[in-house]
């Protein structure tokens, strides 16, 4: 162990992969990938200006989520749509003022979204709605009438929206899962391929120790590349870290245990360093990215896929990363992952002992 | 030199498709993705858990309860009681919102005062909570219009009428794979070129080909083409899954897309060979790509629209080819683009074309003298 610990201080590629590529991949999420729509391109065609079409105009330019761009006339903003110069279009109608008085009538306005882009359509007509919702409150107020109803959130842990603090926990995972499996497998399937795994295995050493020794240094190297992104998370992104350390050490231990097994076993089921990388990225980084609710709902996907999802370690993990920092301390949550996650680990490292041996004999 | 130069393109595919290496490169990682992301990269919101909590005793907020069952988003709506079972059921994840009916809902709207409902959202997950908070503010605005018009009265929030052009249905889809097809382009030109000329150096190959008769000019277009040619049958390949498997619209023209994806590709293809230039094993030139590919896909628009980066980010990402040929490909597919908006966004690919390309040349003669 000493030996294994030794030996990953003097490779540098080693601490190269297990520090500089998991900042590098926080730091280009971090910045580069942001679900939030603030300050998104639209125009409002205001087709017959009045003062209330005005005033909702003016609304709209207000709101921090959007930049509008004031056209007189329906087709120069639908050009812009189609150029993708905005993401969608208000159309406040030349009735407007005459159908907000009446009584029978409820006033529309047509909304043209940039559906090429769903998300932001969705979201975008979301922020439409409450915009509008607002408009109508504030105007009834100003009037003393009574008129105002509607619809009011409130977004829990997370009152500014910032998508950033949802997906950077996510990211911590990923990283876990990069360092823990990927590294694991690619440095043990180097000393397969050296031949220094079977020189161990002539020593006294027995294939489970042996297997001690190569986990225990992966496995604090990943918790140290965990501290550093928790760090970065809520030094340099102004992520809040509301739960305790305690227990995010617990839930990355729990994490660590099918991690490291899932790497242990494919360093010792692949026959060279290649096609273990090749593994590791396809079973291990590319699930936890997409298959693990960390940016795509696991209820959306199809039901054969989601079945999939369920043996995703990082699946369990991301609920409880995701808690710790934005949450707090909620221990049902903590306790159904490491309860998931605990039984998969022990199964994957007897069958990585198990192997191990196999290869051996 | 015609000859010559074919000789050579064909030696080059011939070993790109025999060496099992590059086959699972160019085969698997392409596939896996095509398959996961078709799949499940999904951010639509569809099967959410929800709870109400209806402290209201009229007829009112009983009606608004059935509203929101019948929608097809939900997979159930559950009613709590209380609101420490609320705070519960969105501290431990079993439903993403929660919609509060107050008290006096039933009373306040019979009495023409302002009638409101609180939505809680559970925003560790907020991109999905907005949506889904955008679904049920429709579903509640309706409803509250409709019974104001019941009442005579103003009908207070004007509707909102959304249209989707493009893609009325918003499935996410039809924005995903378009994307795709230019990753995927993205991901042979580059590994496919880097790795061609690091394995003959690992095999002592390349020695070889300086000694022939071949032209420095010969062998750099030699190692050009093939990767080229490699990723336009690629891009016809999901080009043809995206639009025969899953039904993606392609109301552009083809010969756009071609012409576009040519540019892309000779852009991606110089970075490949400068990558190649560097590294002096496999190993290097695969890591080389990654490190490549990585950046270059997070900073192009291909997950979430650039604008959402900072906006010191934002000028970095000018420089990338995916960027443009993301808007081609997406315009291509679900607009319909017209040629001067292609060209528009072709010009800059040709640009950063010429840049890798005569940049790498420049050092592959250097390293080779």
């Amino acid at each position: 162990m000493l030996k294994e610990s030794i030996q990953i201080v003097r490779d540098p590629s080693s601490i190269l992969m297990a520090l500089i590529m998991p900042l590098l991949l926080l730091f280009l999420f971090g910045y580069g990938v942001n679900l939030d729509a603030t300050h998104t391109r639209i125009g409002v065609v205001l087709e017959a200006p009045s003062p209330s079409s005005r005033d909702l105009a003016a609304a709209f330019q207000a709101s921090r989520y959007f930049e509008v761009r004031l056209a007189a006339d329906r087709r120069e903003a639908e050009r812009a749509l189609m150029a993708g110069e905005v993401h969608g279009i208000v159309v406040v109608p030349a009735t407007f003022d005459a159908d907000l008085r009446k009584l029978s009538r409820r006033p529309d306005l047509q909304v043209i979204l940039d559906g090429s882009d769903p998300n932001t359509a969705a979201l975008v007509q979301g922020y439409v709605q409450g915009v509008v919702a607002n408009w109508v409150a504030l105007r009834s107020a100003d009037a003393g009438r009574q008129m105002a109803e509607g619809v009011g959130d409130r977004l829990w842990f997370n009152p500014a929206r910032t998508s950033r603090f949802f997906l950077v926990p996510g990211l911590v995972a990923v990283v876990m899962a990069l360092v823990g499996t990927v590294l694991t497998a690619l440095v043990v399937a180097r000393e397969w391929e050296r031949g220094t795994m079977e020189a161990m295995m002539a020593t006294p050493v027995t294939a489970l120790e042996l297997l001690l020794g190569k986990v225990v240094p992966y496995f604090i190297l990943a918790l140290g590349s965990m501290a550093v992104c928790t760090v970065v998370a809520v030094f340099v992104f102004g992520v809040p870290f509301r739960g305790s350390a305690g227990a995010l050490l617990a839930i990355s231990t729990a994490f660590l245990l099918p991690a490291l097994g899932q790497g242990l076993l494919i360093s010792a089921g692949a026959k060279n360093q290649f096609l273990a990388s090749q593994l590791a990225l396809l079973s291990s980084f590319l699930p936890t990215f997409l298959l693990s609710g960390f940016l795509f709902e696991i209820s959306s996907m199809p039901g054969a896929i989601q079945l999939v999802c369920q043996i995703v370690p990082g699946r369990w993990l991301i609920p409880s990363l995701q808690t710790v920092f934005l949450a707090g301390d909620v221990w049902p949550v903590f306790l159904q992952g490491i309860g998931v996650l605990t039984p998969m680990g022990v199964f994957l490292l007897a069958l990585a002992v198990r192997n191990t041996k196999k290869r051996v004999a | 030199m015609g000859t010559r130069l074919l000789a050579l393109i064909v030696k080059e595919l011939l070993i790109v498709l025999r060496d099992p290496r590059s086959r699972v490169v160019l085969v698997g990682p392409p596939l896996v993705q095509l398959i996961v992301f078709a799949f499940a990269a999904t951010l639509e919101v569809k099967r959410v858990e929800v709870v109400v909590l209806d402290q209201d005793e009229g007829r009112a907020g009983v009606e608004l309860v059935h509203r929101i069952e019948g929608s097809p988003t939900f997979a159930s709506v559950r009613s709590v009681h209380g609101p420490a079972e609320v705070r519960r059921n969105i501290d431990e994840q079993r439903a993403v919102a929660a919609i509060e009916i107050g008290p006096s809902f039933s009373r306040d709207l019979a009495a023409g005062r302002p009638a409101s409902v609180q939505i809680l959202l559970d925003g560790r997950r907020s991109n999905s909570a907005q949506i889904v908070a955008g679904y049920i503010g429709e579903i509640i605005n309706d409803f509250l219009a409709e019974e104001n018009a019941h009442l005579h009265r103003p009908p207070g929030v004007p509707q909102v009428l959304a249209r989707n052009w493009f893609n009325s249905n918003l499935t996410y889809r039809w924005f995903m794979l378009p994307g795709l097809i230019a990753i995927i382009a993205q991901l042979m030109g580059v590994i496919v070129t880097a790795l061609s000329v690091a394995r003959e150096r690992e095999l002592g190959t390349f020695d070889q080909l300086m000694v022939s008769p071949l032209r420095t000019s010969e062998i750099l277009l030699g190692k050009t083409l093939p990767p080229l040619i490699i990723g336009l049958v690629n891009v016809t390949l999901y080009v043809g899954v995206a639009v025969m498997l899953f039904g993606v619209p392609l109301r552009g023209s083809l010969l756009h897309l071609y012409g576009s994806a040519v540019f892309f590709l000779a852009a991606v293809v110089g970075v490949g060979l400068f990558i190649s230039a560097l590294s002096t094993t496999q190993q290097q030139a695969i890591l080389g790509a990654f490190l490549f590919i990585a950046p270059a896909t997070m900073l192009s628009g291909f997950a979430t629209p650039l604008e959402n980066m900072p906006e010191w980010l934002q000028p970095i990402t000018l420089i990338n080819p995916l960027r443009y040929f993301l808007v081609v490909t997406r315009g291509v597919f679900l607009k319909g683009m017209t040629l001067d908006a292609v060209i528009a966004n072709t010009a800059p690919m040709l640009a950063i074309a010429v840049v890798t390309l005569s940049g790498s040349a420049l050092l592959f003669r250097s390293r080779l003298e």
